[in-house]
């Protein structure tokens, strides 16, 4: 852990070498988050409601799933970029150094600037438990936590198998963007609009309704189960088959010539 | 000790044609050559042995490299590494290895070089006193003290060799692996890393494994050579023998004044006229001062020059021997 804050020191360094660039990507991940959210205020403007959600509570599954994104994002990016790594052979450095591979990877790159999605993310949110009428209790609030980890969890599984299948292809890899950018995209609204199919796509197969889905039912009231408070913690399991995948991939590495 | 076995690699590489419509075409469906990048390599290298790996680009080199550093792991065959599987304890492993690869960087691109340093410090857990011991020996042999300061993207390629090299022993390996050390070096940067090489090699007794294009280097640095090509272990023996085996012929040119250079059935004139002239001996047959004193007999020497093969001629013909 000591070792983690020695890398994010290091990055936090090169990074403010170039301080303009660093706020102004800052500032504009902010400004695209937020034409998101007003694209959201017109349309509710005009319907009230999107199958018997209002504004404020979709608005709470938006900033959820896009707070775990974020965070995911900016701590885990660096199986984002993992082609990359392998394409410019940095990873062969990582393989010659004796730590986790995994643990390379994760501190090898980190993008704080992501820090201005996550500020909206924050806005949006307060914003939204402002305006709603939930009735607060501590499970409510366990949920909302459990919910933004849990969503951290299913991204980083998610990232882990983008990294895992540039094993395989460096090429078509954008493919893989459906399920990462995509899940955060459809993750603004709460997955059973898109139908049962969808619902049931999201549930078994892309988990994000384990943490987006059945625990915001449970935080809005529109169920009563509690054991869909617990769920985003599945999310978590989600990462267990990606890992495996990682490594199966890792066995497969050819690296590149030189 | 290193112990590699019947050690078999293969890549498969996918194959299309240029053009647009080729690549479009090759989204879906995919040819695929098999390339054996190592066929049944095996060889031992003792502690504190110095080898030189040498052999055409795409010979197998680097791949060799690479599996007995645990970044890939071989189809078949076995590597064992002072009694480890690279590939299997990878994290112990590495503990012992140093790896530099001459066309990468492993410094921080954007901090000063001593902060690169101290990470390494860190992953490596070297500790306080043996880290400080280490960095100021590296600094003095390599002459690190001025630029350890500068950011690495503002380093020269010499200035960078040198910290990569001291960043790849700040561990004490008891392995340097050297991938193409001194590609794109200056003369006297080249000549410093060989010396510090050296200088390791014998004070430290670091096995040091060699990957080179540079036949100086070889030279300079390693008595045992290793030459593979198309994935095959052609050749393991010494420097000396390989000059020996290959430079029997050696070329003098003779300024002298008089009427024409004297035939010889032992030696072949290949050019003559105007005072000069040059000869190719066989040494196997005669030596060079034996065809200089029967020169001499007939003809007054101005100047002369006697040239063995270099080593780049030697391994040039060694590749054409063996058609690599």
């Amino acid at each position: 852990m000591k070792l983690y804050f020695k890398y994010v020191g290091m990055l936090l360094r090169s990074q403010m070498q170039y301080k303009a660039s660093f706020f102004m990507t800052a500032v504009g991940q902010f400004l695209i988050s937020f034409t998101t959210f007003l694209s959201m205020v017109f349309m509710f403007s005009r319907f009230n409601s999107v199958k018997g959600f209002i504004f404020s509570e979709i608005l709470i599954c938006f900033s959820v799933v896009l707070m775990a994104f974020s965070i995911t994002e900016c701590f885990f990016r660096g199986f984002d970029v993992f082609p990359r790594l392998i394409k410019s052979g940095e990873l062969d450095r990582i393989l010659v150094r004796p730590r986790n591979e995994m643990f390379q990877v994760l501190a090898s790159d980190m993008d704080l600037s992501r820090i201005g999605r996550l500020l909206q993310a924050v806005v949006m949110l307060i914003y939204a438990f402002i305006t709603c009428d939930i009735h607060w209790t501590g499970y409510k609030i366990i949920t909302v936590v459990l919910m933004i980890l849990g969503g951290v969890a299913v991204f980083t599984g998610l990232f882990v198998l983008f990294a895992a299948f540039s094993f395989f292809t460096i090429e078509g890899l954008e493919f893989m963007n459906i399920f990462t950018d995509g899940s955060r995209e459809f993750g603004k609204y709460p997955v059973s609009i898109y139908g049962e199919g969808m619902l049931k796509f999201y549930t078994f197969v892309v988990p994000i309704a384990l943490f987006q889905y059945y625990p915001f039912l449970y935080l809005i009231g529109k169920s009563e189960n509690m054991w869909y408070m617990l769920l985003p913690l599945l999310g978590f399991a989600f990462i267990i088959p990606c890992y495996a995948f990682f490594r199966y991939g890792l066995r497969k590495y050819k690296s590149t010539g030189s | 000790m290193i112990e590699l076995k019947n050690v078999c690699k293969t890549f498969k590489v996918a194959k299309r044609n240029a053009g647009f419509g080729e690549a479009v075409k090759s989204l879906f469906c995919r040819d695929y050559t098999y390339v054996q990048a190592l066929n049944d390599v095996s060889f031992t290298v003792n502690d504190g042995e110095m080898v030189g790996y040498i052999g055409p680009n795409g010979a197998g080199k680097s791949s060799t490299v690479k599996i007995m550093s645990g970044i890939l792991t071989p189809d078949s065959g076995e590597c064992i590494i002072n009694g480890r599987t690279p590939w299997k304890d990878r994290v112990d492993h590495v503990r012992d290895i140093g790896v530099v690869f001459g066309q990468r960087s492993q410094l921080w691109w954007d901090v000063p070089v001593i902060d690169s340093f101290e990470l390494i410090r860190d992953i490596y857990k070297v500790s306080r006193e043996d880290y400080k011991k280490s960095l100021s020996s590296l600094t003095e042999l390599l002459n690190l003290s001025e630029i350890l300061k500068t950011p690495a993207r503002q380093l020269s390629l010499g200035q960078r060799m040198r910290c990569e090299i001291a960043a790849s022993l700040l561990h004490n390996p008891k392995i340097l692996f050297l991938d193409e050390p001194t590609i794109g070096l200056d003369a006297s940067s080249k000549i410093a890393v060989r010396e510090f090489i050296k200088s390791i090699n014998k004070q430290n007794k670091t096995t040091v494994i060699l990957t080179t294009h540079d036949m100086q280097d070889i030279e300079a640095l390693t008595d045992r050579i290793l030459l593979i090509g198309k994935g095959r272990i052609l050749l393991d023996g010494t420097l000396a023998e390989l000059k020996k085996r290959h430079s029997a012929f050696k070329t003098i040119t003779v300024d002298y004044t008089g009427e024409k250079l004297p035939a010889c059935e032992n030696y072949k004139v290949t050019k003559d006229g105007d005072g000069r002239g040059e000869i190719i001996i066989d040494t196997r047959v005669i030596t060079a001062s034996q065809a200089i004193s029967f020169i001499s007999d007939h003809v007054e020497i101005k100047d002369i020059s006697v040239t063995g093969e270099t080593i780049d001629e030697t391994v040039v013909s060694l590749y054409k021997e063996f058609a690599i």
